[in-house]
């Protein structure tokens, strides 16, 4: 449905509203709150998919068919750190952001 | 319609301002996850609202409006009563809302609600305190909890939600926890498939007010089940399923130990709370297994 | 076309039954229970086909009328006196959100002192929150008002929720000998519900009612200031076209011989019929006074009161509301920033308040004194027209001290 709106938006007329509604989907810049990033340790995931199913901002993907099996979205991940902590073989950790300080 | 300016997978933007470790956000995830975009949501004022948006732009892709602190529940109806005239009988309607708009100031209108028998679907998600506004006390605040309103602890027990809805003989009623999605995710589905009002309370931890390391949020779910300070269990058309019966209860300090707000503690009152927590919990175990018979 | 008797309760839910409302959720409060009775008699005959929420309070039932509005239909709800000060933050979000409710209220005062009998008290203290407000002179006028209530509030420039205001007890329970237009007439007029501007429709989702900022919140309030200015001419439209279908005249201020008047007054409400009367009544001994009737007072109909009022010297005003702590009740206030640029002396009344019945003394009284200031023999007059004799005194209790 998205790939259809994104399409039609061009196509259709806006009509204008009164009083407060939001008319546009969007996200705030969450990705800069985070001072650590979680990492994996490729070797020992065992897709299990647990990380992926607790990020509270669902930024985190398994990846079945890949090498490097955990996806992040970066641009939104708060670096909260449920990921790292619910992992059930603890192959992810917490990295500082910006490198070692 | 959205003018769709953000990417996402589901129902919900990846940016939502919801403080790092949020129990709340995942709980949202998962209801809109389950009841898919045929649905028409009610938001109050409060931790929730970040979902609505600011101005001309929403976290949400359904239709959704955002009523008062305590007419939730009314305002569900309304929208369904309008479905209703309309012939629409497809459409999900859901309450989302906390325990402060829930349990304190919404209490007389979800009752009328729950009492008229109006087809809703009401998630409450309770971080048991006014959060939003600054963490200040609710009456869904455990005993013992501190607030910003109860500095020193909470002296009384928090409310009963479920065993209201029961009072009210709705067709389903349901605890949850965001540790076991599984059983939440069937939760939201059985209380979407039921013909009248449903509610759903679920446990959402709180980092900022609750005081803990927001990578702990699911582990803090996880023993707030398995010390007995939260019962996983079900109310199906008059017939009661306790989802989750520990064989044993893991001592209460594997709970408030984890949390800043019960730190304070002295050690009569943390033997206070393990006594209490342990008799309550076999005492409301035997009550729930006496409805049965 | 049909005559019935209704009294006031009766003919709004008549009119409302005709618009063929899809929604309703009225709370019972005197004196309006009979209409939410009413309403769902109808809806249980099958007479009215609507969806009846037997809500549990006024503040759940405006927030049903107003979702439900929202989602796309005509909702209906009414109420009176404390019912209307519970609804109170509720009538904001209707008219904030631009919802077009038509709700008959019942005008009661508030409590305290208790009260169950008529005066302005509730709706005056709603004034300020973007809702329309008629008021209902005598019981035809309750159900032609309704009527017209729909086409004004839900016409695309308006987009405004509108409070119909009969006075408790005097209309409400008061019967009369109605015209009462059919319904293929009405179907006509009024037609099915046309949703405009925002909505909640999961094929066509938006998000209405989230957080505005400071960048944005002025604009929004101005939008329905924009509206209200709008309204009076779409009502004057309106009433046009209604005295064309049904040969009803409305004003929207009615000039009861005022044009040779040497001292106006100036009123709203069932009073007025009262006023009219004594005003025929001291014409015949050649007093030359006239009445000012204001039908609409939200918006404030400043062109139509104007004509009216423009060179008269010396007018009062009676408000059917304490005005505590003002100048004068919302009535005069408003007639005074009316007049500021003329040379009038404008007299405040208040009277008939908590269910006191503005009597034919009390408006010879006023009439009278307004007389007499005009000719230059009275510089006072009795503000509280019909305040008792040592009003501090009237309770006196035995205490244990």
């Amino acid at each position: 449905m998205q790939k259809q709106q994104e399409k039609h938006m061009t196509e259709l007329r806006k009509y204008r509203v009164f009083g407060p509604c939001a008319t546009k989907f969007g996200a705030d810049n969450t990705g800069s709150w985070r001072y650590e990033r979680p990492v994996v340790d490729y070797d020992k995931c065992i897709k299990c998919g647990t990380c992926e199913r607790f990020c509270p901002a669902n930024v985190v993907y398994v990846k079945k068919d890949q090498k490097e099996c955990i996806e992040f979205n970066y641009d939104y991940c708060k670096g909260c750190g449920i990921c790292v902590n619910e992992c059930p073989t603890k192959c992810m950790k917490m990295v500082p952001e910006r490198g070692e300080e | 319609m959205f003018d769709i300016q953000h990417n996402s997978k589901g129902l919900v933007a990846h940016g939502i301002s919801a403080c790092a470790g949020c129990g709340m956000e995942l709980i949202m995830r998962n209801v809109l996850d389950v009841l898919g975009e045929d649905t028409i949501i009610l938001i109050p004022p409060g931790c929730s609202a970040l979902f609505s948006g600011f101005g001309d732009v929403s976290g949400l892709k359904i239709a959704g409006f955002q009523g008062n602190l305590e007419n939730t529940a009314a305002c569900a109806a309304g929208v369904r009563a309008a479905l209703t005239a309309q012939g629409n009988t497809h459409t999900t309607v859901v309450a989302f809302a906390g325990d402060g708009a829930t349990a304190d100031i919404g209490l007389q209108s979800l009752s009328g609600v729950l009492e008229r028998r109006d087809k809703i679907v009401y998630i409450c998600y309770d971080n048991e305190a006014y959060m939003n506004t600054g963490t200040q006390g609710s009456s869904a605040t455990p005993y013992y909890a501190s607030t910003t309103t109860t500095p020193a602890g909470k002296p009384t027990a928090k409310k009963n939600l479920i065993q209201i809805a029961i009072a009210h003989d709705i067709p389903y009623a349901a605890t949850a926890s965001i540790h076991n999605l599984n059983d939440f995710r069937k939760k939201v589905q059985k209380a979407k498939d039921t013909d009248g009002p449903s509610m759903i309370h679920v446990q959402s931890p709180c980092p900022s007010g609750w005081k803990y390391n927001p990578a702990k949020t699911i582990e803090v779910a996880r023993a707030a089940v398995q010390t007995g300070n939260w019962i996983l269990y079900e109310y199906e058309d008059g017939k009661v399923t306790i989802n989750n019966k520990p064989k044993e209860l893991k001592p209460v300090e594997d709970y408030i130990g984890l949390q800043g707000r019960f730190k304070h503690l002295t050690k009569e009152q943390r033997e206070d709370l393990q006594n209490s927590t342990t008799k309550n919990y076999e005492k409301y175990i035997r009550q729930l297994e006496s409805m049965n018979i | 076309m049909a005559y019935k008797m209704l009294d006031g309760n009766e003919a709004a839910v008549e009119a409302m039954k005709l618009a063929k409302v899809q929604v309703i959720s009225a709370y019972p409060i005197t004196p309006q229970s009979s209409m939410s009775e009413k309403l769902s008699e109808l809806v249980a005959s099958g007479e009215l086909i609507a969806e009846y929420i037997r809500v549990e309070s006024e503040h759940s039932a405006l927030s049903v009328a107003t979702t439900a509005a929202l989602t796309g239909v005509r909702a209906a709800t009414a109420t009176a006196s404390n019912g209307l000060a519970l609804m109170h933050e509720i009538l904001s979000m209707t008219s904030g959100n631009r919802l077009p409710i038509v709700m008959p209220v019942v005008n009661r005062g508030v409590a305290a002192p208790w009260t169950l009998w008529c005066e302005h008290g509730d709706a005056m203290a709603a004034r300020d929150l973007g809702w329309m407000q008629f008021y209902c002179q005598n019981v035809q006028e309750v159900l032609d008002l309704t009527l017209l209530s729909y086409r004004v509030a839900e016409d695309a420039r308006v987009l405004t929720p509108v409070m119909v205001c009969l006075d408790g007890f005097f209309l409400s329970h008061s019967m009369q000998k109605l015209d009462v237009p059919s319904q293929e007439s009405v179907d006509d007029f009024i037609g099915p519900y046309k949703r405009h501007n925002t909505y909640l429709d999961p094929k066509d989702p938006m998000f209405c009612c989230d957080l505005t900022g400071n960048g944005e919140f002025t604009e929004m309030r101005y939008q329905q200031k924009y509206a209200m200015d709008n309204a009076l001419k779409v009502f004057e439209e309106t009433v046009k076209e209604f005295e064309e279908r049904f040969g009803r005249k409305i004003n929207i201020v009615e000039g009861y011989k005022t044009e040779d008047a040497d001292v106006v007054l100036v009123a709203l409400g069932s009073m007025c019929g009262t006023a009219k009367y004594v005003v025929d009544k001291m014409r015949k001994s050649g007093k030359k006074v006239g009445l000012a009737e204001i039908t609409v007072f939200r918006p404030f109909p400043v062109k139509q009161l104007k004509a009216v009022l423009t060179g008269k010297k010396v007018i009062g005003v009676f408000d059917r509301s304490a005005g505590l702590g003002s100048q004068g009740g919302p009535l005069w206030c408003e007639t005074c920033a009316l007049m500021i640029n003329e040379n009038s002396d404008i007299r405040h009344y208040v009277g008939g308040l908590g269910g006191r019945d503005v009597t034919e003394a009390n408006l010879e009284k006023i009439y009278n004194e307004l007389l007499e200031i005009s000719e230059g023999n009275r510089t006072e007059h009795s503000e509280w027209i019909d305040l008792k004799e040592n009003p501090l005194d009237i309770r006196k209790v035995v205490k244990n001290v």
